[in-house]
């Protein structure tokens, strides 16, 4: 009972990864109709800019302290995720509005082989390590239930509540300011949006620093656990499943499928694995996601596309 | 009562002038003039596929016409775009409504209040003082509205849950809480049987009399249409084949062969 417990914790400290991976598609996706395929390349750009900048900015103002050099490393990633959400809606969507949903697929397929291009050549195609001081030691709970307790990572406790102030926090933006509900107007009908006199460029750019900021946030929880490298990128595509167990219209649908993901992959690698060869968390997400796009393709919570006919 | 609507009705504030609109082949409006007085109800009729909503997507930015101009309050547009309309206070309702369907009554009609709040949006992340004034006055506004409307009971109910008659009314509030110079009503009353259609004119002539809104409205029902308006063009095919007050346009034979003459 304890080994599953640690099973399950451990899948889901994964799952909440997939979490937040996967929220920043949902974001975009809500905001904009568009697929973002560069959220992964995102992901990369705001870890590898966190962990230069973590090194850089106490060499060039020559201060020692981790907590300042995270702190401003932080600000000026976040400023980053500006700087691109805003040149994104400048050079990219802005010339595609009302083009076909495939239009700005294959656009941001494009952003996300530049921002990997830029990411290597600014910051180096070096592994770099993500230290924001997250405690690395081993705790134990439950010892008084199971004989040795059930063993639990601090570093991913203190990563999981990271995570649940960031997605609280976006909560209670979005439902309690104007700004928030005008974001929500632009999720639910552009057309209508625009008569109100939302500004859809401006939203736009907000929508994408706030996906900006979750994969930044995901790119550090990433970082410091596994390290920055290229294939950041790519290994991010593993929240796509993520997106289509949870639906893509809806922000808790990303939340609780990548949970499901998270654990699913762990338990199923620890208890059937053996009688299979292992290998199942490779492709166990994958084929959730195609069971569930046989069967119900909206996800858990998104919207039924009903057509009229 | 004549005398009285003379008193009402002020100056041309909307002028329309030889607007034309294809899509590829298909002439949706041609030539068409016409204009709006401050105050006045207006209304624009005709049958199916005639042109009425391409002309009210046109007034409000949505199209823009190959030829022809738009003058509104003395500015003249070869090219508007809704969210310039907005700005001007340029409001409209939707034919298949277009609300923001996942939430709450209240929240709907706040959006149309967003281009008159001013505060940062860091302001309004952390909750500063003027960020939260400013909520709390629009809401005053918003809460006005709801009271005018009945639809206190609903304040709370996310849009997609209410019957389509309140959606209706959601609609018109959104579009009153912008506190528009011209609002444009795309078939307030489609589909909407007659106690809820009763409701629906009392409410657009108690806007314009309360309000002093000028209100430009599409409508398939005449006989609504003749009661509530003060003028009324007519279209078929994307021609203007009548303009005037409800009784010449009664009275008038092309109307009354294409429009009116058809069992209806």
């Amino acid at each position: 009972m304890g080994f599953f417990l640690e099973t399950l914790f451990g899948g889901l400290m994964t799952g909440m990864l997939y979490s937040l991976i996967g929220l920043g598609f949902v974001l975009i996706f809500k905001a904009s109709g568009v697929f973002n395929f560069a959220q992964g390349a995102m992901v990369l750009v705001a870890a590898l800019s966190m962990a230069r900048f973590a090194v850089w900015i106490p060499h060039w103002l020559g201060f020692q302290s981790l907590i300042l050099a995270n702190v401003l490393a932080f600000m000026v990633s976040a400023m980053l995720m500006f700087v691109m959400a805003w040149c994104i809606e400048r050079l990219v969507l802005r010339h595609l509005v009302n083009q076909e949903a495939t239009a700005l697929l294959m656009a941001t397929l494009g952003i996300a082989y530049f921002l990997e291009g830029l990411g290597q050549i600014a910051f180096g195609a070096s592994v770099y390590t993500i230290n924001v001081g997250m405690p690395k030691e081993p705790a134990f709970i439950f010892e008084s239930v199971f004989e040795g307790g059930v063993l639990l990572n601090l570093e991913d406790l203190t990563a999981a509540a990271i995570a649940a102030l960031l997605v609280a926090s976006l909560a209670l933006f979005f439902q309690f300011t104007a700004t928030g509900r005008a974001l929500r107007a632009v999720a639910d009908d552009h057309q209508a949006a625009q008569s109100v006199g939302i500004p859809l460029n401006r939203i736009w750019v907000i929508v994408w620093t706030v996906a900006g900021i979750v994969a930044l946030v995901a790119g550090i929880i990433w970082g410091s656990k596994f390290g920055v490298q290229f294939t950041l990128a790519t290994a991010t595509l593993r929240a796509l499943p993520v997106v289509i167990l949870g639906g893509l219209t809806s922000v808790p649908g990303a939340i609780i499928g990548g949970l499901i993901i998270g654990v699913g992959e762990k338990v199923s690698e620890v208890y059937l694995g053996p009688l299979v060869g292992g290998g199942i968390e490779i492709w166990f997400a994958y084929v959730l996601a195609l069971v569930f796009l046989l069967f119900r393709p909206q996800g858990l919570f998104g919207e039924k596309i009903i057509d009229r006919v | 009562m004549t005398t009285q609507l003379r008193e009402r009705i002020g100056a041309i504030v909307l002028e329309m002038q030889n607007i034309s609109l294809a899509f590829g082949g298909v002439k949706a409006l041609t030539d068409i003039s016409f204009d709006v007085r401050e105050h006045e109800i207006r209304a624009i009729i005709g049958p199916n596929g005639a042109g009425k909503s391409s002309m009210l997507n046109v007034i409000n930015g949505v199209y823009t016409p190959q030829q022809g101009s738009i003058t509104f309050a003395g500015e003249q547009f070869n090219k508007m775009n809704p969210r310039r309309a907005a700005e001007m206070g340029v409001a409209r309702t939707f034919q298949n409504l277009a609300l923001f369907k996942g939430m709450s009554v209240l929240d709907n009609i706040m959006t149309g209040r967003n281009l008159r709040m001013t505060s940062g949006i860091f302001a309004q992340a952390f909750r500063l003082g003027s960020a939260e004034r400013e909520e709390i006055r629009h809401r005053e506004f918003v809460e006005n509205l709801i009271d005018f409307l009945e639809i206190q009971a609903y304040r709370k109910t996310p849009v997609g849950r209410l019957p389509y008659g309140l959606q209706k009314r959601v609609d018109l509030g959104r579009a009153l809480a912008m506190e528009p110079r011209l609002l444009l009503l795309d078939e307030p009353m489609a589909g909407m049987n007659i106690e809820e259609k009763q409701d629906m004119s009392r409410f657009i002539l108690d806007v314009n009399d309360e309000f002093g809104t000028t209100i430009v409205l599409i409508e398939h029902d005449m006989g609504v249409v003749m009661d509530i308006s003060d003028r009324v063009v007519v279209l078929d095919y994307g021609r203007k084949i009548g303009d005037g007050t409800p009784e010449q346009v009664r009275q008038n034979e092309a109307v009354i062969s294409a429009y009116l003459g058809v069992a209806h």
